[in-house]
């Protein structure tokens, strides 16, 4: 118990002292670019209303999701096939190369040509395919990576294609594809802001970026923190997935480690 | 019948480098040669010549100094390395990859079993390929687990094990198979003295109940004589034969009247010296057209 205390005790810490400086600093401020943070948190309930979030908030989450559960499976099914054909790795690897060294904003406005950019269809692409990369690429490596030993065992004992893909490969793949997936994560919430900055009606981002045109800036503010705690809560609930899935991978690293 | 097989055990003493061609032939290693060739390394030539085989039903361990491929030709008879040259022959075909009801308990144990898993799913997963249902998955898992008594760490993780108990889990996955042919490397290497008698034992009654064909590599002289019908010794890299040892101990063993009768001291040193001299360099030229011969008498 009291080390949970101590562990939440360092978790909080730092950010409640980087608030009250920001809170003290801000204060007495009358930059109208920099409002005092007591101004920003009594604007938030006003702005960052039920109906607000149902329109504004809610379909920036929705299309992370899509996107990101897209990025997932496809992500997973190629890497694996991949990982497993030295043909098809021959084949992909300089493609896989160039894509990696693209910076996914930059398919924004290509996207934007063919999907066109009010709609869900080319955000939607746009983290989807962001978040691919990261999700592929170590799927690869994960799948290539596994112990030779158990890659024998499996054949020796004639497991079943099937068997040796779900007994076998992905859960042997599985911590780097979790690695992955916390990388595409993190340029997920990013391109959902990104993708919304053009010729968005609607949405988390389009929102902040809407406040910041009519110069409301306290309102920008709070979607500024209003994103941050979005990210800190993903990230949250990403780990919870994490601890639940590697937990054996997780002991045995704290084994391998002496405790 | 009884005439032909009268004739043909008499043709065998009168003439032992005949090569066996009737059907009791399990295993059968033809010239088998085996030169690792990893591009950017140098060429290991591990296995030069190796020329015998194992009876079905036949109990056979294979002692050799260290590095002198052992593994490598577990590995051949397992189906998972391409031979050089020669040829494996399982049951009258030649091995192309992993042949059916054969189990294999691997040299590096810890790192065979599925670490996602715990013990319990470790042993039943070959079982699930072999179509058992449920109840009777359960069932062996429990038996084969009891065997190597580890039925308290069912449903521990590998990881969460001592080395040994890794190793028997290994070799619990291995019997609750039920297997036709069990080849093992070095299995006991890990397990405590008591534990490793228990074994020992749990082999030799498992060979003896099931008629399955065991290939036992091991380091430990002791153990080979106790364990086998036959010792198959090797000599030091590029290996070749070196002497097919045969036991003509009891059938039946026991860790104390075995271990103390006075043939056991015999065979013990003979294949003692072998090693010695394999160890020192001192190796039959290969191919050797009466290895064979020697064997026999
Ligand atoms: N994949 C490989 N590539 C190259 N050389 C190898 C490979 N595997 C084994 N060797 C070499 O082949 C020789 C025989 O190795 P092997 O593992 O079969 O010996 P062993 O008798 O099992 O040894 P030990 O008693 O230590 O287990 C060694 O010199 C080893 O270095
Ligand atoms: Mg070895």
């Amino acid at each position: 118990m009291t080390r949970f205390l101590k562990a939440a005790g360092y978790a909080v810490g730092l950010p409640a002292i980087l608030l009250t400086a920001w809170w003290f600093g801000s204060a007495s401020s009358t930059d109208p670019f920099w409002p005092p943070l007591s101004t920003i948190i009594e604007t938030f309930p006003t702005t960052w209303t039920w109906d607000r979030i149902v329109a504004d908030v809610f379909p920036s989450l929705a299309r992370l999701g899509i996107g990101f559960g897209i990025a997932v499976v496809l992500g997973i099914v190629l890497g694996t096939a991949i990982g497993l054909s030295p043909t098809l790795r021959a084949l992909s690897e300089p493609v896989l190369e160039f894509f990696r060294a693209v910076p996914p904003p930059v398919l924004v406005p290509i996207i934007a040509l063919f999907a066109g950019y009010t709609g869900w269809l080319g955000k939607i692409i746009t983290i989807a395919l962001g978040c691919l990369w990261p999700i592929l690429l170590n799927t690869v490596e994960g799948v290539r990576g596994l112990e030779p030993v158990l890659g024998d065992t499996a054949r020796s004992y004639h497991l079943s294609r099937w068997r040796r893909l779900v007994f076998v490969v992905l859960p042997g793949a599985s911590p780097r594809i979790f690695t992955g997936a916390r990388q595409a994560l993190s340029i997920g919430v990013i391109l959902m802001v990104i993708s919304e900055l053009f010729g968005a009606n609607r949405g988390l981002g389009a929102a902040i970026v809407q406040f910041q045109r009519s110069f409301a800036i306290p309102q920008m503010w709070t979607g500024v923190i209003l994103l941050g705690l979005i990210g800190v809560l993903l990230a949250a609930v990403f780990k919870v997935v994490e601890n639940r899935m590697l937990a054996w991978y997780l002991g045995q690293r704290q084994i391998e480690r002496g405790e | 019948m009884s005439i032909t097989t009268h004739l043909t055990s008499r043709l065998k003493s009168d003439a032992p480098a005949a090569a066996p061609q009737d059907q009791a032939v399990a295993l059968d290693l033809r010239a088998v040669q085996k030169t690792y060739d990893t591009p950017g390394r140098p060429q290991v030539e591990a296995i030069r010549h190796l020329d015998f085989s194992v009876r079905k039903g036949e109990l056979v361990c294979v002692v050799g100094p260290s590095g002198a491929g052992k593994t490598t030709l577990l590995r051949s008879i397992a189906g998972l390395l391409d031979l050089t040259a020669g040829e494996v022959v399982l049951d009258g075909n030649v091995v192309t990859g992993p042949p059916q009801g054969m189990a294999v308990v691997f040299q590096e144990y810890g790192r065979s079993l599925f670490p996602w898993m715990t013990v319990r799913q470790n042993v039943e997963l070959p079982l699930k390929e072999k179509g058992l249902d449920r109840a009777a998955r359960r069932d062996k898992v429990n038996r084969a687990l009891e065997e190597v008594g580890l039925t308290e760490a069912a449903d521990q993780h590998p990881w969460q094990l001592s080395g040994g108990m890794q190793q028997r889990v290994a070799i619990a996955r291995a019997i609750a198979f039920e297997p036709t042919v069990l080849l093992m490397d070095e299995p006991f290497a890990a397990v405590d003295a008591q534990t490793r008698a228990e074994l020992e034992d749990l082999v030799r009654s498992l060979w003896k109940h099931l008629g399955v064909t065991v290939l036992f590599v091991t380091h430990d002289i002791d153990e080979a004589v106790y364990l086998g019908e036959r010792v198959i010794v090797l000599s030091n890299r590029p290996t070749v034969l070196m002497e097919d040892v045969n036991v003509d101990l009891p059938v039946e063993r026991d860790q104390l009247t075995t271990r103390s009768h006075p043939r056991f001291g015999e065979l013990r040193g003979h294949v003692y010296s072998l090693i010695q001299r394999a160890k020192r360099g001192d190796r039959p030229d290969a191919p050797m057209p009466d290895a064979r011969g020697a064997a026999g008498a």
